[in-house]
């Protein structure tokens, strides 16, 4: 992979036809096609290389001679890397590495974006203007907590898997791998790989609901031999997969010494009795992804809710947001993994080059369309399947830290719901202060919805007027932009 | 072979994906020495020298270290060369870098 952190020029640059936020599997495929249709592009993110999340790879300091082995698709990946690498020598794609947009302005016919630069957003601020924006921001790990998840050595799934892949660390050395979903299973293989012990991988759901939407799989074998390598390659390295279980204890006092695991019943309430401990020094937790729509539903956009209960975007088959001016690819569409994202991707730089400069649809535009609406059924069928059942709320103790920034916990949004009378969960942050801390109920914000337990809450998207921290120097500025 | 499948009970992240780093140099945790690989982040380093705690709670002083690892949720923050509140998941460890826990906020000094 070429080295992709050249330093760009930090004036103000000019008016773009095509700004894509996020150089993951959707936005990278997104900015090459659009390129590749003669688009002027910039793409901008907030990592130091292309990949996104799903595609982190080792920084090049850290000399990864086989970067593969810690990925699947690999190959694609790296020709995608190669056409942006050659449209970034000839000057069509213009890549924004260590931006970290916080948000998106209508200003005339344009979008400007406002950033922040560097690492951890704390090195500068740059602003661009855009014709037409392309969001592909991708997802966080959803979750869902129980009594000892804020203990050291209780990691996210896809935390332990990111630090792995870009940092080639571990975490501890006997990793119980736990929560909902399919990333769980590359999460637990990966980490096996190289070179912790997997005793169990805890699924609350069970796989055997996928069949009974036996067309849906039909339409999806890529999915179903997924599903078999994993699987293979979890008795290879003998993990077990516990179905229809949870961790319901951590036990430790510094950190983490073993787990408890129940059985659940069908509406993932915990079985009294059914407790079982497995030892071990890491618990890699998740349950799903949720779209990252902070930008999206800045600008107006709007939403439905997924069957996997969390908010995505609305999208045409052209991949329109319902701002005018304004597509979405992948994750941000609602949790479908990789051949979406990168499928999307092209469909929505294709429907972006058909606006800028006319012309009839494509052949392969309505191929692309054709795959879309074929994965995004599993997607639909994959969220349902893992969507937390009602019952997970009985897992967490009165003293259960729900929200981790401000400490909240499961009592005081229960007394705040029962005796305040709050009936929802905005009302439950104003009174708790859930959701109101560094994250911004990025961690918790699923759980505090449910917690609140208010209908029309439920799968409402978050609103977050800076999508990452902003010094106030930098706020003060972008209102007078005259100083900037 | 594209995917080597080493089963050996000497597997390591770096031995999976053929690494042959830069040379390591040190960083410092509460003032005692740590390692750290060219390109980590300072989590890394701190995870590969089997630290997972370093930043106490403001409210209750609990122990918290990385835990999204990708920027998203804050409980990595730790106090480095002197500035509180630097997500350790995303800030490249830099040889020299002084990384200590942090309490609270971090800002205990502007009170006092």
């Amino acid at each position: 992979m070429p080295a992709s952190s050249a330093e760009q020029p930090a004036a103000r640059p000019e008016r773009t036809e095509l700004a894509v936020v996020g150089a993951g599997p959707a936005g990278l495929a997104a900015a090459v096609t659009a390129a590749d249709g003669g688009l002027d592009v910039v793409l901008l993110d907030a990592a130091d290389a292309p990949g996104g999340q799903y595609y982190r790879a080792p920084a090049p300091g850290l000399g990864a001679t086989r970067p593969e082995a810690l990925h699947h698709g690999w190959a694609e990946f790296a020709a995608l890397v190669a056409r942006l690498g050659r449209h970034r020598t000839a000057g069509r794609i213009r890549h924004l590495t260590g931006h970290h947009v916080w948000a998106v302005e209508r200003s005339g016919a344009d979008w400007t974006l406002h950033a922040v630069t560097g690492p951890d957003g704390r090195d500068g601020a740059t602003t661009l203007d855009a014709r037409r924006l392309l969001i592909a921001t991708g997802s966080v790990e959803r979750q869902l907590p129980f009594p000892g998840w804020t203990l050291p050595g209780v990691v996210g799934a896809a935390g332990a898997q990111a630090m792995l892949k870009s940092g080639l660390v571990l975490p501890g050395r006997r990793i119980v791998v736990a929560g909902s979903g399919p990333l769980l299973q590359a999460v637990a293989v990966s980490l096996a790989r190289a070179g912790a012990r997997v005793p169990a991988l805890v699924e609350a759901s069970g796989y055997g609901a996928y069949g009974r939407a036996p067309l849906v799989l039909a339409g999806n074998p890529g999915r179903l031999a997924e599903g078999a390598r994993h699987g293979a390659a979890l008795a290879r390295h003998r993990i077990r997969p516990l179905t229809h279980r949870a961790v319901t204890a951590v036990h430790g006092t510094d950190r983490v010494e073993g787990v408890t695991v129940s059985r659940l019943d069908r509406e993932w309430r915990p079985l009294p009795g059914t407790g079982r401990r497995i030892d071990c020094d890491v618990l890699a937790v998740g349950h799903g992804l949720v779209p990252q729509l902070d930008l999206a539903v800045g600008i107006g956009c709007a939403t439905r809710c997924g069957a996997d209960g969390s908010a995505a975007l609305e999208l045409d088959d052209g991949l329109r947001t319902t701002v005018p001016g304004v597509w979405a690819a992948g994750e941000t569409g609602g949790i479908g993994g990789v051949r979406l994202a990168l499928t999307e991707g092209e469909l929505a730089a294709r429907s972006v080059i058909a606006d800028a400069r006319g012309g009839p649809g494509t052949a392969r535009a309505a191929a692309l369309c054709r795959s879309r609406r074929r994965m995004r059924a599993f997607a639909e069928l994959m969220g349902a399947v893992h969507r937390p059942g009602p019952g997970w709320t009985d897992w967490t103790a009165a003293d259960t830290e729900v929200c981790r920034c401000e400490e909240v916990t499961t009592g005081a949004i229960r007394t705040a719901v029962a005796e305040l009378g709050a009936g929802d969960s905005r009302t439950v942050k104003l009174l708790t202060r859930a959701g109101m801390g560094w994250c911004q109920g990025r961690t918790c914000g699923f759980a505090v919805r449910e917690l609140a337990g208010c209908a029309a809450d439920a799968g409402a998207p978050d609103r977050r007027p800076l999508a990452c921290p902003v010094p106030l120097s930098v706020l003060a500025r972008a209102d007078r932009p005259e100083d900037a | 072979m594209r995917r080597p499948r080493i089963r050996t009970a000497g597997r390591t992240p770096a031995a999976l994906a053929g690494a042959v780093p830069g040379p390591a140099f040190e960083i410092t945790f509460d003032g005692r020495p740590v390692r750290a690989l060219p390109g980590q982040s300072i989590a890394a380093a701190l995870w590969a020298a089997s630290v997972l705690t370093w930043r106490t709670t403001r409210v209750n002083g609990r122990p918290r270290g990385a835990f999204c690892g990708i920027g998203s949720c804050f409980d990595c923050l730790a106090t480095v060369n002197g500035q509180p509140n630097r997500r350790a998941c995303l800030l490249p460890a830099r040889p020299g870098d002084v990384v200590t826990s942090q309490e609270g906020d971090g800002h205990a000094g502007l009170v006092r």
